[in-house]
């Protein structure tokens, strides 16, 4: 396998590594505690790509079925169907739902914990004036 | 600082580029993922639930411990924002009021008599801008459509994209450009934060409370089938009935808990002057 073919089969993965990176350097390096709270959603958004890139099946559909039967004629599905009976359901035709179930709480959640780390960024604003860290540590050692 | 997170990435994404070598390729079908558990989730999601939408069948159902605990997750964070952030009510020193058909604002002294709020005199905040009538206008316009969308996406989870967190998301967002689009006060005034509160509790109720009476007619907790004999429908259609009631509940709770969220958020914790 050359070089490119690599690049291609895996881009979900260089896509999710790249933003998680991205997110962990603001966790890490960045002086605003605002930056850092950004740098937190980037990386919960290179998990949920990442969950939702593992998702995915080649030539298959959204995890819904057609009226709750195997498709019988027309689009792209109907070639698996055929010889199975109408009321087969296979399951290479259909994308894993899993990582959509997971992924679905955790878009919600992280909305939820993205409130919380704001309210406490406002807390610290009333408290020292400042997100700055450093600021902030200095008041702190001043005591 | 800015060192040692140069290095920290540098040392992780080196690792993480070298492991995904490893792993299956994109869209592979038969990745370690895509062979364990999800085939029988897609393939007996509509003899078990006759639910053909697999992942709200998944969320609600097969995966139900872990939705109720996740929805108790987003009522934990309303409760920290609001015990983090909300001050207790002051007397408010001085207060004004803006007479609505001359335009005129009144400030009202610490021991002044405030008139009643109604449609001539308006309470504003100290810091008042008027509303711009465009914006009022289409947001006017835009929410009842929203939310409309919103009770669709909540009841229509079954058989297309949507379900409780999405709908209870979008039901929020409606909320929350009428606050950005007129002001805070108007919008605690309509749902206020303890009904909020109440709404967000109940909706975490409502999930727990199904899965307790399936627990009191003699079935495991959560196990909708034994909610048969009430609904009237075989053991199947019950899972089914038993998902939208529960997802009912989280869209309720999602909802308010953005509300409330955004309440304490937007204005520090005082809830009147606000965005």
């Amino acid at each position: 396998m050359d070089f490119l073919t690599v690049l291609i089969s895996r881009a979900n993965y260089w896509a999710y590594i790249i933003l998680m990176m991205i997110g962990l350097y603001a966790m890490i390096a960045k002086n605003n505690l605002v930056k850092k709270i950004v740098g937190m959603s980037i990386f919960q958004t290179a998990v949920i790509l990442f969950y939702v890139s593992i998702g995915a099946k080649q030539g298959a559909t959204i995890p819904i079925l057609l009226h709750g039967h195997a498709p019988e004629t027309g689009g792209n599905l109907a070639h698996a169907a055929t010889g199975h009976g109408t009321a087969a359901v296979q399951a290479v035709n259909y994308i894993n739902p899993l990582p959509h179930v997971l992924m679905l709480t955790a878009i919600v959640v992280g909305v939820a914990t993205l409130g919380v780390a704001l309210a406490l960024a406002i807390k610290v604003y009333k408290e020292y004036g400042t997100l700055e860290e450093n600021e902030i540590n200095q008041r702190l050692r001043r005591g | 600082m800015k060192l040692i997170g140069k290095l920290t990435i540098f040392l992780c994404g080196t690792l993480l580029i070298v492991f995904a070598n490893k792993f299956p390729d994109f869209g592979d079908p038969h990745s370690p993922a895509a062979t364990h558990l999800s085939p029988y989730f897609i393939e007996h999601t509509m003899a078990d639930t006759s639910v053909p939408n697999i992942v709200t069948s998944v969320l609600a159902d097969y995966r139900g411990y872990d939705t109720m605990f996740e929805t108790t997750v987003i009522l934990a964070a309303g409760l920290a924002c609001f015990f983090l952030l909300r001050l207790p009510e002051e007397e408010e020193k001085e207060i004004y009021f803006r007479h609505v058909p001359t335009g005129v604002t009144i400030r009202i002294e610490e021991c002044g008599a405030a008139p009643e709020d109604s449609e001539v005199f308006q309470r504003i905040d100290s810091q008042w801008v008027p509303c711009d009538i465009i914006i009022r206008s289409t947001s006017r316009l835009l929410i009842p459509f929203i939310q409309i969308f919103a009770l669709y996406v909540v009841a229509h989870g079954h058989h297309s994209p949507g379900g409780g967190f999405q709908g209870g998301v979008v039901l929020g967002a409606a909320v929350i450009l009428f606050a950005i689009s007129h002001n805070l006060r108007t919008t605690v005034a309509k749902i206020g934060e303890k009904s909020a509160a109440i709404m967000s509790a109940a909706g975490v109720f409502i999930y727990a409370g199904t899965g307790a009476l399936c627990l009191v007619l003699g079935e495991s907790f959560l196990n909708y089938g034994a909610l048969a004999p009430i609904l009237g429908t075989d053991r199947v259609m019950a899972r089914s009935h038993g998902i939208l009631i529960v997802e009912i509940g989280v869209a309720l709770a999602v909802m308010s808990v953005m509300i409330w969220i955004y309440y304490n958020l937007s204005s520090a914790g005082k809830q009147d002057e606000g965005l």
